[in-house]
């Protein structure tokens, strides 16, 4: 593929297919951007790799190589990734999903797009992807992790969430026409409690041309370099994640407490960081995500701007529920897509829509010329 | 079982030495021996029973109870000998296809391990509903289609911990159709995770002929002395199965070296609370042990290159030892990552040799004693620099394996244990007990018996304190079960994990309780 952007300034190419040496690669870069959640990619880069050892590589494609006309489907698993490591996929459920679509629409999918690029979800629909013989979309619905429906980028650009569809592995499929997506998103919880507390759904059906302005831009290929860099690095990692990211160190130390308390479905908790030299603490708020980072009282970085933690030595990510006592972490911070920043975007994704009282302090902005603002 | 609890019979088998011990009721060390491990590993045991069996001269009929720690299942593995081939049966259908058994193994382990593999029917849902009905037809086809060619059975069912029901009906299936063919079902080897317990649950099949050949071999060793004492294997944990039932569940004991050094060291020591570094020619491990036990990793496991979730000790690990190389490069000191080895006492400098290692650091500030050639005078600078690295280096591998802010006992084990100074930073005291080179072996004879369980439960359907107390009694009968008495039989840990994004809340309980040897 070209490696020439619209203002003549020099991106990573992206490659043109995805086979089976490019998934574990892929997963680094997608743990990364799942903010501490997202469930584990590696469930994702098992699915996938049997399904194009079957069915051969997937296409990568960027949306101006798409008809405009052409209609796309984002998908993802939802519910527990606990419920999706051990109660694992049949592996056609998104062929169903796609079909359900045609039945709808009266359209054929032209192109399979990851609603979400963090953690395991942005692997999975590669699977079902290689099952159609359709191209991977490089783009995605919220360049992070996030744990509902509404916190998509197509939600604040005014997509319809009306139809979404959710399938289990028997096929089960269901329809889902709410008359608003806070509603799609309760029925969905519902349905994918009842499939057993995880389901595969498609939502915010669109073409091309809305895509283009809907989505954030190039998160596949974002990933893939992110995972690349990581698998180069040789001595500092965690140095090659802060470079590829612009991202912000936070602090790096120990963890020296960590609490967890389930309430309303969601795991809540803190965990206390000392960070080395210093002994200053850094205390990180998590529900299921790292949602926000506080020192001496001060927000330092929140939602919706990803809050990751990273193993001092390894670099690999330290997802929050296995954050305990004396591992040696890094936490870094890196900015969310410009769409969330807006006062729409921080209205569903913003310290606000997670019971927060504090306003959103934003990490290092966006550098002009950054790829996702040259793009828009 | 026998009346009453005399001497002790402790027998470690590590990859290097096989160790032996016998300790007395107040579990003081009377005789113990150390002999190479043997490529059959039934002839080193058999070699260090000789040993202390010997020195204990008229007592040896004083001996009630063995126990043996042996990882010599992990070598098999990695060697792909000794394997028994199993039928891989999953029940998880039409879930769970995406991604076939075995799917992540390396072919050859697979060729040796596998007799056939299959998706049926079947499992169970996150709330004990059933996923499908469990088409025991399908079942019974694929283990008639593998008649004859099948040593073992492994049955992995999604969400065992919730319902071992479908495990317990194909179990029941296979042995109707193979006859008295040995059967792992997942609920009792692993934890939740679908591939990794499937794969710790076909290890354990396969390896089964091995722990029944290990046994016969330690029965007849003890044997030729005229002893038949009560026999024990050392699992995992730092907990004891009583023989027979060990027989089944060769993955739960087949990495008990660490559990058993670290305990060995703490009891050595006199403590229940301590961090333990077992310092050795090539590298450290540290670990904690809280209540006399080891925490337990929630790591995921490897094991010749295939993932598992079976429980191991929390370690830390590093390449640092007596053997590890001092170098010199652009004028920094460097330690490592190689190391001399076994051929320390060729090759070292104290030793009349041309390298420089971490023994000779320690000679050359004074640590220890050792050798016969002076260290030359010019090298004792960089020596001492690489002590001081080293000394760093520890002090912060002792911090990563603390389990909360303190400053623990330090229990200091290993032939190089020297390297370990007094006044290591961030621990309250060092202790390097008496008998400490056979600490491994000490950790195995001094152990109770113990069982584990983990469930997952819906405190919102019974209530907590009803949900916890059900997992209690299962792991207190499966304690019993491994030879526990039943009367004194304890709860020792229990964790409760939430799990995340469900809007009915779930929570994965693990308990092990323990109790002491029954005696009937």
């Amino acid at each position: 593929m070209d490696a020439i952007d619209r203002q003549g300034l020099r991106t990573d190419p992206r490659p043109a297919q995805l086979g089976v040496d490019d998934l574990p690669v892929l997963a680094r870069g997608c743990a990364v951007m799942g903010a501490g959640g997202g469930g584990d990619p590696l469930i994702g880069v098992l699915m996938a790799r049997e399904a194009i050892l079957e069915s051969g590589p997937v296409r990568l494609v960027d949306l101006d190589d798409l008809p405009d006309d052409g209609l796309v489907m984002p998908c993802g698993l939802v519910g527990a990734p606990t419920v999706a490591i051990e109660k694992l996929e049949r592996g056609t459920e998104g062929v169903r999903l796609a079909e359900e679509v045609r039945t709808l629409t009266g359209r054929e999918v032209v192109a399979i797009m990851p609603f979400e690029i963090g953690g395991s979800n942005g692997l999975i629909p590669l699977t079902w992807a290689a099952r159609l013989g359709l191209p991977y979309v490089d783009a995605d619905g919220m360049g992070r992790a996030f744990p509902t429906m509404p916190q998509m980028t197509m939600n604040i650009a005014g997509v319809s969430s009306d139809p979404c569809i959710i399938a289990d592995e028997r096929l089960n499929t269901l329809v889902i026409r709410a008359a608003s997506v806070g509603w799609t998103e309760r029925l969905l919880r519902s349905a994918a409690a009842a499939f057993g507390g995880a389901a595969v759904a498609a939502i915010f059906l669109m073409d091309v041309a809305t895509a283009r302005r809907a989505t954030v831009r190039d998160s596949v290929s974002r990933a893939l370099r992110l995972g690349a860099a990581i698998t180069r690095a040789e001595s500092d990692p965690v140095g090659a994640i802060v470079a590829e990211l612009d991202a912000t160190v936070l602090t790096t130390g120990k963890v020296v407490e960590v609490t967890r308390e389930t309430s309303g479905g969601f795991v809540r908790g803190s965990a206390v960081i000392e960070e080395a030299g210093t002994g200053a603490l850094l205390r990180l708020e998590i529900q299921n995500e790292n949602l926000a980072a506080v020192r001496d009282g001060e927000v330092r970085a929140s939602v919706p701007d990803i809050i990751t933690v990273l193993d001092s030595a390894t670099g690999e990510v330290v997802v929050t529920e296995r954050l305990r006592y004396g591992r040696r972490v890094s936490v870094i911070a890196f900015a969310c897509d410009p769409i969330w920043r807006t006062q729409a975007g921080l209205q569903v994704a913003g310290p606000a829509a997670f019971g927060y009282d504090f306003p959103f302090a934003p990490v290092a902005p966006h550098r002009p010329g950054a790829v996702t603002e040259v793009r828009r | 079982m026998i009346a009453a609890l005399d001497l002790r019979l402790g027998i470690d088998v590590g990859s290097t030495n096989t160790d032996a011990v016998v300790v007395d009721r107040d579990d003081r060390v009377l005789v113990k021996a150390k002999t190479p491990t043997s490529v059959d590993v039934t002839r080193g045991i058999a070699a260090a029973i000789e040993l202390v069996i010997a020195e204990l001269g008229d007592q040896r009929g004083r001996i009630t109870h063995a126990m043996l720690g042996t990882t010599h299942a992990m070598n098999a593995v990695i060697e792909r000998r000794d394997l028994r081939r199993v039928a891989v049966l999953r029940i998880g259908g039409p879930a769970t296809r995406a991604v076939p058994p075995l799917a992540t193994w390396p072919g050859d382990l697979r060729d040796a391990v596998v007799a056939g593999a299959t998706v049926v029917d079947g499992g169970i849902e996150l709330d004990g509903s059933e996923i499908a009905p469990l088409d025991l037809d399908a079942a019974a086809r694929f283990f008639d289609a593998l008649a004859g060619r099948t040593d073992a059975v492994a049955i992995t069912s999604v969400f065992s911990s919730v319902s071992d029901r479908h495990e317990l009906a194909a179990g029941e299936l296979a042995r109707a159709i193979f006859g008295e063919v040995p059967v792992s079902l997942s609920h009792e080897i692993g934890t939740i995770g679908l591939l990794e317990r499937e794969n710790a649950t076909v290890f354990n099949a396969a390896l089964g002929g091995l722990a029944e050949h290990v046994a016969d071999a330690f029965g007849a060793a003890l044997g030729t002395h005229g002893l038949d004492p009560a026999k024990y294997i050392a699992q995992n944990d730092g907990t004891l199965m009583a023989f027979e039932h060990a027989l089944s569940y060769p993955v739960l004991t087949m990495g008990c070296g660490p559990a058993n050094s670290l305990r060995g060291a703490a009891r050595l020591s006199g403590a229940d609370d301590a961090l333990v570094a077992d310092v050795g020619g090539t590298s450290t491990e540290i670990g904690p042990i809280v209540g006399g036990f080891p925490c337990e990793s929630d790591e995921v496991v490897g094991v010749a290159g295939v993932r598992t979730n079976f429980r191991m000790p929390s370690l830390v690990t590093m390449p640092l030892g007596g053997g590890t190389i001092v170098g010199n490069g652009d004028g920094a000191v460097t330690l490592g990552p190689a190391s001399v080895g076994y051929r320390l006492e060729d090759e070292t400098l104290v030793f009349g040799g041309a390298t420089a290692t971490l023994t000779d650091a320690a000679v050359a500030d004074g640590r220890i004693e050792l050798g016969d050639h002076p260290l030359p005078r010019e090298r004792c600078r960089l020596l001492i620099a690489a002590l001081r690295r080293s000394d760093e280096l520890l002090a912060e591998a002792v911090d990563r394996a603390k389990i909360a802010r303190s400053e623990p006992l330090l229990v200091v084990v290993g032939g190089a244990g020297f390297l370990v100074p007094d006044d290591l930073a961030g621990v309250s005291e060092v202790r390097r007990p008496e008998h400490h080179e056979v600490a491994n072996a000490i950790g195995a004879a001094i152990a109770q018996v113990g069982g584990q369980v983990e469930r997952i439960v819906h405190p919102g359907v019974i209530g907590r304190r009803a949900a916890l107390e059900t997992v209690y009694e299962e792991a207190r009968s499966r304690a019993v079960r491994a030879g526990a008495d039943p009367d004194r039989t304890q709860i020792v840990e229990v964790e409760e994990v939430p799990l995340a994004y469900l809007t009915d809340p779930a929570v994965r309980i693990r308990v092990k309780a323990v109790g002491p040897l029954a005696l009937t």
